[in-house]
């Protein structure tokens, strides 16, 4: 009895070591369409996008490389500063020898939470079953030259030796064109546009102040990133200001603080947005979509897509906005979808989309 | 009655001493004003040594001097404006510091950017000071020149208590002016921005090409002739059965052009801000 306790507890520490350190593509065949799906995607959480190949049907044309390109992003696109967090998957149909699965992913990214709906087709290959990975068709430029005519505004500001006199530039002036506040549940969202008047760049922000019936401050609040920072002449860009849990009913008045300032600004690029249309997913929901193509020679690296929806008068009724995933080739369009809600979708008349774009190592 | 005795002797006393330094004021000959910078020689009489009192602003001085000589204020001493007081031994006086010959400016030009063609827009506000800074309240006339495209307007208003005003109209050229205030030998530049108003009418053309449709803007003006601002956003919007595709492009050495997806039909329509331009009902390319 002495000697078997010893024993026991060795042979138990071989058998947890082994277990920790072996590889569940090595001994997980999928059994199940779901399952070859979830075990795919819980490779891809693990960043081991060989494993995850494991999952994927040879029928299909894809290879690992660019298996690990699809799920990791490239071209430094919002995908490359993301990790996949959650995958939810649902047969939407199934055969004996394939399956439609739905996967539901949340990705975390440096800009909030990112989700992405995939209908995957799962066939039976031999016992196991495994994913056909859809082939995605890299955009790749030819080799060219885009003529780019660059415009960039640069500011001189006062030095240290100035004499006071020596006053710096004064900031653009930007006006709010129009604003509504809307009540949203529990929640009061201010929405609205902010045009800039003027002749130079500027960086925009709008601040709203909520005041109560006794003259109190309800709650203070900006758009953070619910609008295009910067604004070049003439531009206009929506803006979009959560209150939550302030209900508009407590509402008396709300005081608005657009706020500007004289910033260096390129003019590129210019980002066409092709193709928008109001439709409906495949999970029945309202969204605008349509494509951007950036006109540019640069890549842009993280799109962002910002879209003010207006009734029958004209009125700003929301905003809403998304981050694209995928970086923008020149002259290479990229899909975009927003969502819309139902309620809003009913009183839309008219949509306009903006673009905002974060781009690294520009130089210009 | 000794309390009115003591207050009586007091009084004496008093009147004694106000005298005293009024009679030995008058023994201290200085020139009632000196300009700022240069210095003062304050004749003494009487032998021995004394000590000398300067008091002005921001000057206090103490040394002792040689009574009978010249005594020397100097420069470094006299070089803030105001009034002074000096005092050797007993004897005291008073005299004013003002501002040297204008040296500097301190210029005031208000806004930075103004429309073109637009009366009594542009303010300049010109304060001027000698070269210790002190403001130079004696009238000085001041030059105001405005000038865009080799175009100059001048003015010259004279100062009052060291400052000098002027508004003037922008031009009707767009474009950097150079607003410079000037007076002797000072004188300070700078830069008021004269933009261009709205675009008066925006013409555009399409043409088929490789990637789709190309439009393009005429050169686009203001109701003045100037051409608007390079960088202004100029939208383009085509309308077909695929949706609605928006291009906002900027305006590039005058004119503005877009790619827009091809279509077999469109409407394609052009605007900046409020300006709507011309519309074209594209027939794939007829």
């Amino acid at each position: 009895m002495k000697r078997l306790l010893p024993i026991v507890i060795i042979v138990l520490t071989v058998v947890l070591v082994a277990m920790a350190t072996m590889q569940p593509s090595e001994l997980s065949p999928a059994t199940s369409p779901e399952g070859a799906v979830q075990s795919l995607f819980a490779h891809v959480k693990a960043h081991d996008y060989k494993g995850a190949f494991a999952y994927v049907a040879k029928s299909g044309d894809t290879d690992e490389q660019a298996f690990a390109r699809d799920l990791s992003g490239r071209d430094g696109s919002l995908r490359t500063y993301s990790s996949l967090q959650e995958a939810d998957t649902k047969v939407l149909h199934s055969s004996d020898n394939e399956a439609l699965v739905r996967a539901s992913l949340e990705y975390a990214t440096a800009v909030g939470a990112f989700y992405d709906t995939r209908d995957l087709k799962v066939v039976k290959e031999g016992s196991e079953w495994k994913v056909e990975w859809p082939a995605t068709k890299e955009a790749n430029v030819p080799p060219q030259v885009i003529q780019e005519n660059y415009l960039r505004w640069d500011v001189i500001a006062r030095g240290a030796n100035d004499d006071w006199g020596a006053q710096n530039v004064e900031a653009p002036r930007v006006r709010i064109i129009s604003m509504n506040a809307i009540p949203q549940g529990n929640n009061t969202i201010i929405v609205g546009e902010i045009e800039n008047e003027d002749t130079v760049p500027g960086f925009v922000s709008v601040g709203a102040t909520l005041i109560g019936k006794d003259g109190g401050v309800l709650g203070e609040e900006t758009s953070f990133d619910k609008i295009s920072h910067t604004l070049l002449p003439k531009e206009i860009s929506p803006f979009r200001i959560d209150f939550p849990n302030v209900a508009l009913s407590k509402v008396k008045n709300v005081r608005m603080q657009p706020n500007s300032m004289l910033v260096p600004a390129s003019a590129d690029p210019v980002i066409g947005v092709l193709h928008q249309r109001v439709e409906t997913d495949a999970r029945g929901r309202h969204v605008l979509k349509g494509e951007l193509l950036n006109e540019s020679g640069q890549t842009v690296n993280i799109p962002h897509v910002l879209a003010t929806y207006y009734d029958n008068s004209g009125k700003v009724i929301w905003v809403s906005d998304g981050y694209v995933d995928q970086a923008l080739l020149p002259q290479t369009p990229v899909p975009f979808a927003v969502d819309l809600s139902d309620k809003m979708a009913a009183n839309v008349h008219n949509y306009r989309v903006t673009v905002n774009e974060y781009t690294m190592n520009r130089e210009d | 009655m000794t309390r009115i005795r003591f207050h009586s002797y007091f009084a004496l006393i008093l009147a004694l001493a106000m005298f005293s330094t009024v009679a030995f004021a008058a023994d201290l000959r200085v020139p009632a004003t000196v300009a700022a910078g240069s210095g003062l020689s304050v004749p003494t009489s009487g032998s021995g040594s004394a000590t000398l009192y300067l008091v002005g602003p921001g000057t206090a001085v103490k040394r002792q001097v040689q009574l009978g000589q010249d005594v020397q204020l100097s420069s470094d001493e006299l070089q803030n404006a105001g009034h002074y007081t000096v005092a050797i031994g007993d004897d005291s006086a008073s005299f004013y510091v003002t501002a040297g010959p204008v040296s500097s400016i301190a210029f005031l030009a208000r806004p930075s950017r103004v429309p073109a063609a637009t009366p009594n827009v542009i303010s300049g506000t010109a304060f001027i000071f000698d070269k210790y800074q002190n403001l130079v309240l004696q009238p000085q006339p001041i030059k105001f020149d405005l000038t865009v495209n080799d175009q100059t307007t001048s003015r010259t208003e004279a100062s009052k208590g060291g400052v000098a005003y002027a508004k003037l109209d922008s031009s009707k050229k767009e474009g950097p002016a150079q607003f410079v205030a000037s007076s002797g030998n000072a004188s300070v530049r700078r830069v008021v921005q004269q933009v261009a108003s709205d675009p008066c009418s925006i013409r555009m053309t399409a043409q088929p090409n490789k990637s789709g449709i190309l439009v393009r803007t005429d050169s686009i003006h203001d109701c003045a002739g100037n051409p608007v601002p390079d960088g202004t956003i100029v939208t383009f919007t085509a309308t077909d059965a695929q949706g609605k595709s928006t291009v906002d492009a900027r305006i590039k050495q005058g004119i503005a052009q877009a790619q827009l997806p091809a279509s077999g039909g469109a409407t394609i329509s052009v605007a900046s801000g409020v300006v709507v331009g011309n519309e074209i009902q594209w027939r794939g390319g007829q």
